[in-house]
């Protein structure tokens, strides 16, 4: 049961991203599960703080971008990237084009 | 572990189911001799048109992301279709099991248009020889012409959901290359004694060396879906199975009946696993969030006389529904534990030690059936599940 490893999903906190558009999150204690419609996984997302950060993605350039706008210290930050490639590999988040998005969050639910 | 860590997590119980199980309709045009409702006649107190839509749209505002619809044969309601485009409509993803004999090419591409839908064939063996003495004369046929019909129609990625039992147990290899035939995924799940399953389990379950060999084939196919159905062979391997490997009963599973009723598990239609009824005030949600059954069940329950064995941890004792209607104790070794302490169990059953209880009270439209909770991988920080 091995863990993903970011280095293989080419996930860049560089660039921007966003929620996919097919996921719709609802939260829970631990965090919130994420189901998406096309491919009909779920995952769970396992902390509040991936959660406000990936509603955050969409309104920033970058995904450190949207760490710095939450305050995510430095040392949270690298987990985060992992558990948000993890996310990537499974279509949870995806790359977007470089302009933000209109508006923060947006899913149907939350 | 995370996956364990997640595991008592969800344990505690969700806000919301991650998916529930609900049985349209006692009404079925077969009699499976496993049947775990019970089906053949519908119930006349079943859930009319206008209540079913309301409960999609209790569903809907609980965000539970999808259902799984069975019974009964659920197609063999007029407003199947209806209820299922609904859902659909809503947001709340439709998986349904069929036994396939109302799969008219009409339908299967009328299926194959929706989106959000998952269709699940049922199919006990791998040739009519051992499928049709379980599910009846003819039923092998009309389940693999349905599969044409749907791979026909395009539609992408149906299950064939195989119950697993004595005489298909071999089978596996085949089943898996049949499903694949037709682009489909197998999916495997344990033959449970509730329904009709009570009197043909002792006869219908696998042998111990069956399911041993059942474990070496899900560990050596992980594509093959299971519905978490298994994890009371975790023993066997070193790793766990694929899958959360917990009884989700009343914590992030649940079921609804043809009528209305919320039971814990999907498995046990009996008084005492009966939660209320999404006909009372509050509606599902009530029941889900407040009854006292459910809130019982998400606190910790001991391991009881499974606590001094070493691998507790690997099946957490097991399926309550597989206890509960052979008879032994809830907090006790499952009947098919693997090392052994189930059939002890049993046989000082049978020997007056406790008194066998509970077999199913009804006949006619009738109680339990299969659930289908969700196969796993496992990520870093997530756990995904497909269905």
């Amino acid at each position: 049961m091995g863990c993903a490893a970011s280095t293989e999903t080419g996930f860049d906190p560089a660039h921007p991203y966003e929620l996919h558009p097919d996921v719709a999150l609802r939260n829970e204690p631990f965090g919130a599960l994420a189901y998406h419609y096309g491919n009909r996984r779920l995952t769970f997302l396992r902390s509040p703080e991936l959660v406000r950060l990936v509603g955050e993605l969409g309104a920033h350039g970058s995904v450190t971008d949207s760490m710095a706008a939450l305050g995510i210290s430095e040392a949270r930050q690298p987990s985060l990237v992992r558990a948000l490639a993890s996310l990537a590999s499974s279509d949870v988040v995806r790359p977007r084009a470089s302009a933000p998005a209109p508006a923060a969050g947006g899913q149907d639910g939350g | 572990m995370a996956a364990e860590r997640l595991a008592d997590e969800l344990s505690r119980g969700l806000d919301a189911p991650i998916c529930l199980t609900w049985e349209l309709t006692y009404g079925c045009n077969l009699s499976c001799v496993h049947c775990l409702s019970s089906s053949g006649l519908r119930d006349p107190e079943e859930l009319t048109t206008s209540e079913a839509l309301g409960f999609v749209d209790g569903l809907a505002a609980m965000q539970v992301f999808y259902v799984n619809i069975g019974g009964g044969e659920p197609t063999l309601r007029p407003d199947f279709c209806e209820i299922v485009e609904y859902a659909v409509s809503r947001k709340v993803g439709v998986k349904f099991s069929t036994n396939g004999t109302t799969m008219t090419p009409g339908r299967a591409r009328r299926f194959a248009e929706m989106g959000y839908l998952d269709i699940q064939i049922s199919l006990d063996g791998a040739s009519p020889s051992s499928n049709d003495p379980v599910r009846g004369a003819g039923t092998f046929a009309a389940a693999l012409r349905a599969m044409e019909r749907l791979a026909e129609a395009g539609f992408a990625s149906f299950k064939v959901s195989v119950v697993v039992t004595r005489h298909n147990a071999g089978e596996l290899a085949q089943m898996l290359a049949l499903a694949g035939r037709f682009g489909a995924e197998l999916r495997l799940t344990r033959l449970r004694p509730s329904g009709r399953g009570a009197a043909s389990w002792h006869e219908l379950r696998p042998t111990a060396e069956q399911l041993a060999g059942v474990h070496a084939f899900l560990v050596a196919h992980p594509q093959v879906l299971t519905g978490d159905s298994f994890f009371h062979l975790g023993p066997l391997g070193e790793q766990p199975l694929a899958g959360l490997n917990l009884c989700g009963a009343g914590r992030v599973v649940c079921l609804v009946d043809p009528i209305g009723d919320v039971y814990a598990c999907p498995f046990v239609m009996h008084p005492e696993f009966r939660a209320g009824s999404i006909r009372q005030a509050g509606g599902f949600a009530a029941v889900w969030r407040e009854s006292e059954l459910f809130t019982g069940l998400r606190k910790p329950s001991p391991a009881g006389a499974c606590n001094a064995c070493g691998s507790f941890g690997a099946c957490h004792g097991g399926c309550m529904a597989a206890k509960f209607f052979t008879g032994l104790p809830l907090d006790g070794p499952d009947p098919e534990c693997v090392l052994g302490h189930g059939e002890r169990a049993l046989a000082h059953l049978g020997a007056g030690g406790s008194p066998a209880r509970r077999l199913p009270v009804h006949g006619g439209p009738g109680h339990g059936k299969p659930g289908r909770p969700v196969p796993v991988a496992f990520g870093s920080l997530g756990a995904s599940l497909t269905r």
